[in-house]
């Protein structure tokens, strides 16, 4: 089972293991027929296995923990956006501020449940994205490139326009009134726990959407409309129509992230959605592999832990202040660039090789 | 060209691009269940009829009709749901699907599962997947190229690839459909192929054929119709085209095009690569 969809394995295709016969075989092939059990059977894996990592590390782990699933929520819609439908976007941070400051506005306002609030904040990105997508869906290459660049530079900058500084709190921002941990869980639960329950379960939720998605129709019709647009419109597909729902998609999901972040950070501000974090955001999704969902995965944590690392104070201790702080991005473009050159398919493209390799070993010393 | 009803109407469409008149004033029919032929030398306007059934291109004077119907305002994804298919000159394969996956996109007009069946994989959506790949792999099947089905398009010898694209033209059940130069960059062995395969499927679909291999169209021509100059200059079988003095004098006095010409004049037997010009139809299209 993989999450890589370009090009999903022919399920008739695949060698017959010993697995097939028996029980064993009527569950692998149940699974294999029914989209719908297979993916939620791998999301309760999925639910079962964070929840277990989240209570065996620190709260300090856990705050990671609950920043990597945010940015797995945006990267996972942008690499469908621009793995599958080839569409560049150098403005993904703009929907997560959109996101953000939906949040802490419906927080701080009308105090409705984190669910409904966050249900919001998707809703508001996808009129976003629909609005965004109707502009791109005429514009190509450096053309969407540009405009979507100028989006993520201009919007976190309107908040310092006059007119809307009280209501988006200008330069300094919104802070969110944090959502403690249901008394349910004990009194000692801890805050960041819970704050990755929460990131991790939409970031389940979303994986498990798109993952939907693109083994539907939709999966085939995004590739084919960035492959050859002309012979896409000549099979029936309406390209622009594609190009608006993928654009809703990847916006909803950034806008998602946003809100996670502004309750995880209890903040919604300018500085949180500088356009690094668009760039970043692009560069995640092109490390794990362009077009692969469990590449923005491996990007997004790639992406969280690096400048963890990097800003170790024992490591840059003796490096000169200027390179120190430099130290995250340089660390990331040289993880990027190295990954991209042994696999141009980004990280799940090596994870696949290693798989095939491995596979190799053990059928030339079984047979 | 009276006895069957015809499909297809063009009456009088005129097409300019600035000062140049690539269309003037053409007008045939596309009869059902046969097979018509357009050729002309290059630069005739054979593209420009083939992309303003399309709707690629609007005529800026004349009309189309469709089964009886007046074809306006049409675009090209509505093709497909009208009945008619087309094959771009070149691929137009999409490289980044496997075969199977590329005809899939042809039938997208029997798909039926909409947006939230696929997002919570509803089984509709399963259902409608597996349909879609039977219906896939019947017609694979059928041009005899079942057994790439997994591969990519860009790991297959050429002649096998055009059967891939029309395998997709055809997996939407088209009553017309449009091949544009199906023949090119074939070796004779496949023109041969593929002049039984076009014969073959005029019993279940009307076929337009924009061809530079004379001896092709001779072959599997019903019908043919000569442009030059974007005008209308003859049609009729092939044998009347053929003998045209007209046609003749059209094709003997381009030069670009002579060998075409001497395949014509002689009925021709060998068969030519003709580089096509430009960057294909698509690109043209694209421009358009
Ligand atoms: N989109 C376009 N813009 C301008 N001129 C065009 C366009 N498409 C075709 N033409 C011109 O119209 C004429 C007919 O072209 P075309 O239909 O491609 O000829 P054929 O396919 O018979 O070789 C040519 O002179 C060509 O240069
Ligand atoms: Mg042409």
């Amino acid at each position: 089972m993989n999450l890589q969809t370009t090009n999903p394995q022919p399920k008739n295709a695949r060698a017959h293991a010993p697995l097939d016969r028996g029980w064993a075989g009527v569950v692998l092939r149940m699974l294999r027929r029914h989209t719908l059990l297979r993916h939620t059977l791998l999301a309760v894996v999925a639910v079962v296995a964070l929840a277990y990592l989240t209570g065996a590390v620190s709260p300090y782990r856990d705050l990671q923990i609950a920043h990597m699933a945010y940015i797995v929520c945006a990267a996972a819609g942008l690499t469908v956006l621009t793995g599958l439908g080839g569409q560049i976007s150098l403005g993904h941070g703009a929907f997560m501020a959109i996101g953000a400051y939906t949040t802490a506005l419906v927080l701080n306002h009308w105090a409705w449940p984190l669910a409904a609030v966050l249900l919001a904040a998707v809703t508001v990105t996808a009129v976003a994205g629909f609005i965004v997508g109707v502009a791109a869906a005429r514009l190509h290459g450096p053309y969407l490139a540009g405009a979507t660049l100028a989006l993520a530079v201009g919007l976190p900058g309107l908040v310092s326009y006059e007119p809307v500084t009280g209501l988006l709190g200008g330069q300094n921002g919104l802070s969110v009134s944090p959502s403690p941990p249901p008394l349910a869980l004990g009194e000692t639960f801890p805050l960041e726990r819970w704050q990755a329950w929460i990131s991790c379960l939409c970031a389940v939720i979303v994986m498990w959407l798109l993952a939907n998605l693109t083994h539907s129709r939709l999966g085939r019709s995004l590739p084919a409309t960035r492959d050859d647009e002309i012979a896409a419109a000549l099979s029936g597909i309406r390209v622009a129509r594609v190009r608006i729902i993928t654009s809703v998609v990847a916006a909803a999901c950034a806008g998602l992230g946003g809100g996670l972040l502004a309750v995880v950070t209890t903040l919604a501000a300018p500085g949180a959605f500088p356009l690094t974090l668009s760039l970043q955001l692009v560069a995640a999704v092109v490390l794990g592999g362009l077009g692969s969902l469990a590449g923005a995965v491996w990007g997004s944590v790639v992406l969280v832990l690096v400048p963890n690392w990097a800003s170790d104070p024992d490591a840059s201790a003796h490096l000169p202040h200027n390179v120190a702080s430099n130290l995250p991005a340089l660390i990331f473009g040289t993880v990027l660039i190295v990954v991209t050159l042994l696999f141009p398919r980004g990280m799940q493209g090596g994870f696949r090789w290693v798989g095939r390799q491995v596979k190799r070993r053990l059928t030339e010393r079984t047979g | 060209m009276t006895s069957p009803p015809a499909l297809l109407e063009l009456r009088d469409v005129t097409v300019r691009f600035g000062g140049l008149v690539a269309l003037d004033g053409v007008s045939f029919d596309v009869p059902q269940g046969r097979v018509t032929g357009v050729i002309g030398p290059n630069g005739a306007g054979k593209t420009t009829v083939f992309n303003v059934i399309c709707g690629f291109v609007r005529p800026d004077e004349g009309r189309l009709r469709w089964r009886g119907e007046p074809l306006t305002r049409h675009r090209p994804h509505d093709l497909t749901r009208l009945g008619i298919a087309r094959t771009l000159q070149g691929l137009g394969l999409f490289p980044g699907l496997t075969v199977v996956q590329n005809v899939m996109v042809g039938a997208e007009r029997h798909a039926r599962a909409g947006f939230l069946s696929a997002l919570f994989a509803l089984p509709r959506s399963d259902r409608d997947e597996a349909a879609l790949r039977d219906r896939a792999m019947r017609l694979l099947t059928e041009l005899g190229v079942a057994e790439v089905a997994g591969r990519f398009p860009g790991e297959l010898p050429y002649g096998v690839q055009k059967r891939v694209a029309l395998a997709r033209a055809l997996v939407a059940e088209p009553d017309l459909v449009l091949l544009d130069e199906p023949a090119a960059g074939l070796s004779a062995g496949e023109i041969d192929e593929l002049a039984a395969l076009i014969r073959g499927l005029r019993d279940e679909v009307s076929v337009v054929l924009v061809e530079h291999h004379m001896d092709l169209v001779m072959e599997v021509c019903d019908d043919v119709v000569v442009l030059d100059f974007g005008r209308l200059i003859a049609r009729g079988s092939p044998d009347d085209v053929r003998d045209d003095p007209l046609v003749v004098a059209a094709y003997l006095g381009d030069e670009v095009d002579d060998s075409a010409a001497d395949e014509l004049t002689e009925g021709g037997t060998e068969t030519h690569d003709q580089p096509s010009h430009g960057g294909g139809v698509g690109s043209e299209a694209r421009r358009a």
